[in-house]
């Protein structure tokens, strides 16, 4: 039999080759072809079956032929009353779970009132001050019926409090809640960068909530370990899951420190990546990451039960390739991306719609998004076999290349002493600077494409509609938080406070306290302030 | 030419962290031949006009993602003047509608760019527009 190397040698120099550099959108060098001679290990070790160690092909044994993905539009915009009308009408057109969008006020911790949140109330995703606007965003939707997922992070805890007082009043039992809260600070510090406190203070109100949930909300995942934000401030697909993999280390230890035993906890952590362009990477991604925390939570942290080993996940599209430029492209690409989703074996989607470049999408483009999902699941037949792709030498070879390359960078942390000194140092931050800049100089100089943007450009681009946020919703949200502070008991909302304030200092989990000073209607910017004050400002270092 | 490089302060106003296209800029700017100042994130108009005064910079840019676009460039400009800078160039981008970047145009914004402006059509345009102030 002939080997690669001679293939390569004869045949394949023989043939014509385009002049080009043959590379991933993260910058990997992709060979002509791979072979039997580029896999490594044994079958067992390296693959196993669907829903065995090291899940490399999928968590579950049967994956979609026994439930197809969540279809999860990420929905948010306006007063409470406008993401409720979305929310019920994506559940009313076949979505399987809710995703809520909340505004940058909600998600900085300011209340709407805030001098910080003028021009921002409802404009990034739902205003949200306090217990009342929780109320009404879920009104008519039966907690105990959907799962729903919460992106928010430095203010998690608050926006977890508020739901679990929605379902009180709605007489759901917590056990019996079902979602997923973002709650990733680590990254936040890395990419997405909200937050309130420095990274120490952060990480242990993220460990009060995997506390708290493993014992009150057992059905609850109380932090989503997410690269999608360190992708989409300019990571490589090798970074995004690097990080991301280093984030849950880091979650992993700080709740051991706190003396929960892993297999109490670490089966409600949860996934949350990017879906990129760049298809096979893409999906070699995805079944990398199963099998490095498979082994991590194996090897280095001693699990026992194989619900710790596997990685669920949720994914995204990548809002950072929609191009403003002939926007219907990005139907297409948002197709492709959602494949590669499909066929890396994630948990959970979501679909970018493709006027996200202008604003929040409208209802029609919405409505592509969640059928292009549909139509993979229903028409493409994709479905029909678990892991079809497994075995492929060129996803193989990249699977193994992708855990390769994120392993050398784990090490490099652990060197550093963990996540949160990594962080400290702008490791992890200063790497995607650097990635995210010789990006757009490859962009700028032709060696990658964008089409529409640097090749096949259009004079006069497409037109479509766009959501228009009335500047008038700031005003009657404002009047509203105004208004609600004015009716409630002071001294009660004052009693609430000090409780939390004295919980930060005493070291007691802050879950509790903060769901009472949600239950007396104290604010999102209420409690935010406690945090402030007790645990200090972060600011941006404002490194290039 | 003066002698003298242009200061260019780079500045992120509003409460999110889209922080990617705001370090692109200032690198490619100073890399460019300018003196960059990054505010970092989470800026408000009162502290990027303080800085652009304080700094002494002949151009403030502004980088908004957040679609509050209309609340904060107008008032940089305001808070500008009052303190006796209007003459510095403000100039911004990020995700701003066709209709919105007319109506900033208007209140005395120099210049919009949008997704998919390169370093190099940035960095000509400072070139060519920006001037030291006297």
């Amino acid at each position: 039999m002939t080997s690669k190397r001679e293939w390569l040698n004869g045949t394949y120099a023989k043939a014509a080759e385009r002049p080009a550099r043959f590379s991933t959108v993260s910058d990997l060098e992709v060979e002509p072809l791979y072979g039997p001679d580029d896999l490594s290990g044994d079958y067992d070790a390296t693959l196993g079956y669907p829903g065995e160690y090291p899940y490399t092909r999928g968590v579950y044994g049967s994956m979609y032929r026994g439930k197809l993905w969540t279809m999860r539009e990420f929905a948010g915009f306006g007063l409470p009353a406008d993401t409720n009308a979305r929310m019920r009408f994506l559940l009313d057109h076949g979505q399987t779970g809710l995703s809520v969008a909340f505004d940058m006020p909600a998600l900085m911790g300011y209340d709407a009132d805030h001098e910080r949140a003028q021009g921002e109330v409802g404009r990034e995703g739902v205003s949200v001050t306090s217990i009342h606007d929780m109320l009404a965003l879920f009104d008519r939707i039966p907690l105990a019926d959907v799962t729903t997922s919460m992106t928010i992070n430095c203010t998690a805890s608050i926006a977890l409090a508020m739901y679990l007082v929605v379902a009180e009043r709605q007489g759901v039992p917590w056990e019996r809640l079902s979602g997923t809260i973002q709650n990733d600070m680590l990254k936040e510090f890395i990419a997405q960068r909200e937050w309130i406190s420095p990274p120490e203070p952060s990480l242990r109100i993220v460990t009060d909530m995997i506390e708290f949930c493993a014992r009150r909300v057992p059905r609850w995942h109380p932090v989503s370990i997410s690269g999608y934000h360190i992708r989409e401030a300019g990571s490589t697909a090798v970074q995004e899951l690097a990080f991301t993999i280093a984030d849950g280390i880091c979650y992993v230890e700080e709740a051991l420190r706190r003396g929960l035993a892993v297999d109490d906890f670490a089966p409600r952590l949860s996934f949350f990546w990017d879906l990129h362009n760049d298809f096979l990477e893409e999906i070699a991604k995805l079944r990398a990451a199963r099998r490095m925390w498979a082994r991590l939570m194996k090897e280095r942290f001693g699990a026992k039960n194989p619900r710790s080993m596997m990685l669920r996940t949720h994914a995204q599209t990548a809002g950072v390739s929609l191009t403003a430029q002939q926007p219907l492209n990005n139907i297409v690409r948002v197709a492709i991306q959602a494949l590669a989703g499909v066929l890396g074996g994630t948990q959970s989607l979501h679909t970018n719609s493709m006027d996200e470049t202008y604003a929040l999408p409208t209802e029609d483009a919405v409505m592509v998004a969640l059928r292009t999902q549909q139509i993979i699941a229903e028409e493409t037949g994709v479905t029909n076999t678990v892991d079809p792709l497994g075995g492929s030498y060129a996803i193989e070879a990249l699977t193994d290349r992708m855990e390769r390359e994120a392993l050398r960078y784990i090490d490099r942390i652990d060197e550093l002493g963990g996540m949160i000194n990594a962080i400290g140092r702008g490791y992890p931050q200063r790497e995607i600077a650097e990635a995210a800049f010789t990006y757009q100089r490859q962009l700028e100089q032709g060696i990658k494409t964008v089409v529409g943007v640097n090749k096949y450009q259009m004079e006069d681009g497409q037109r479509i509609e766009r959501l228009i946020i009335d500047r008038e919703i700031e005003k009657r949200q404002i009047e509203r938080v105004r208004e609600i502070k004015r009716a409630r008991n002071g001294a009660a909302v004052g009693e609430a406070l000090r409780r939390v304030g004295e919980a930060c200092r005493s070291g007691e989990n802050l879950m509790e306290p903060i769901c009472e000073a949600v239950r007396r209607e104290a604010t999102i910017g209420e409690i935010s302030d406690i945090f402030r004050t007790e645990f200090g400002i972060y600011t941006d270092p404002g490194w290039l | 030419m003066d002698g003298r490089r242009l200061r260019i302060l780079v500045a992120k106003p509003g409460l999110d962290g889209h922080d990617r296209g705001a370090k692109i800029i200032a690198r490619a700017l100073r890399d460019g031949g300018f003196e960059v100042i990054y505010t970092g994130l989470h800026q408000t108009p009162e502290m990027i006009a303080e800085a652009a005064v304080q700094e002494d910079v002949d151009a403030v840019g502004l980088s908004v993602l957040s679609g509050a676009h209309m609340t904060l460039f107008p008032e940089v400009i305001r808070l500008l003047k009052e303190r006796g800078a209007g003459d510095v160039a403000v100039f911004g981008g990020g995700i701003i509608p066709e209709d919105d970047a007319r109506e900033l145009a208007a209140g005395g914004v120099k210049a919009i760019f949008t997704p998919g402006a390169t370093t190099v059509e940035i960095i000509k345009w400072v070139h060519d527009n920006v001037h030291p102030r006297q």
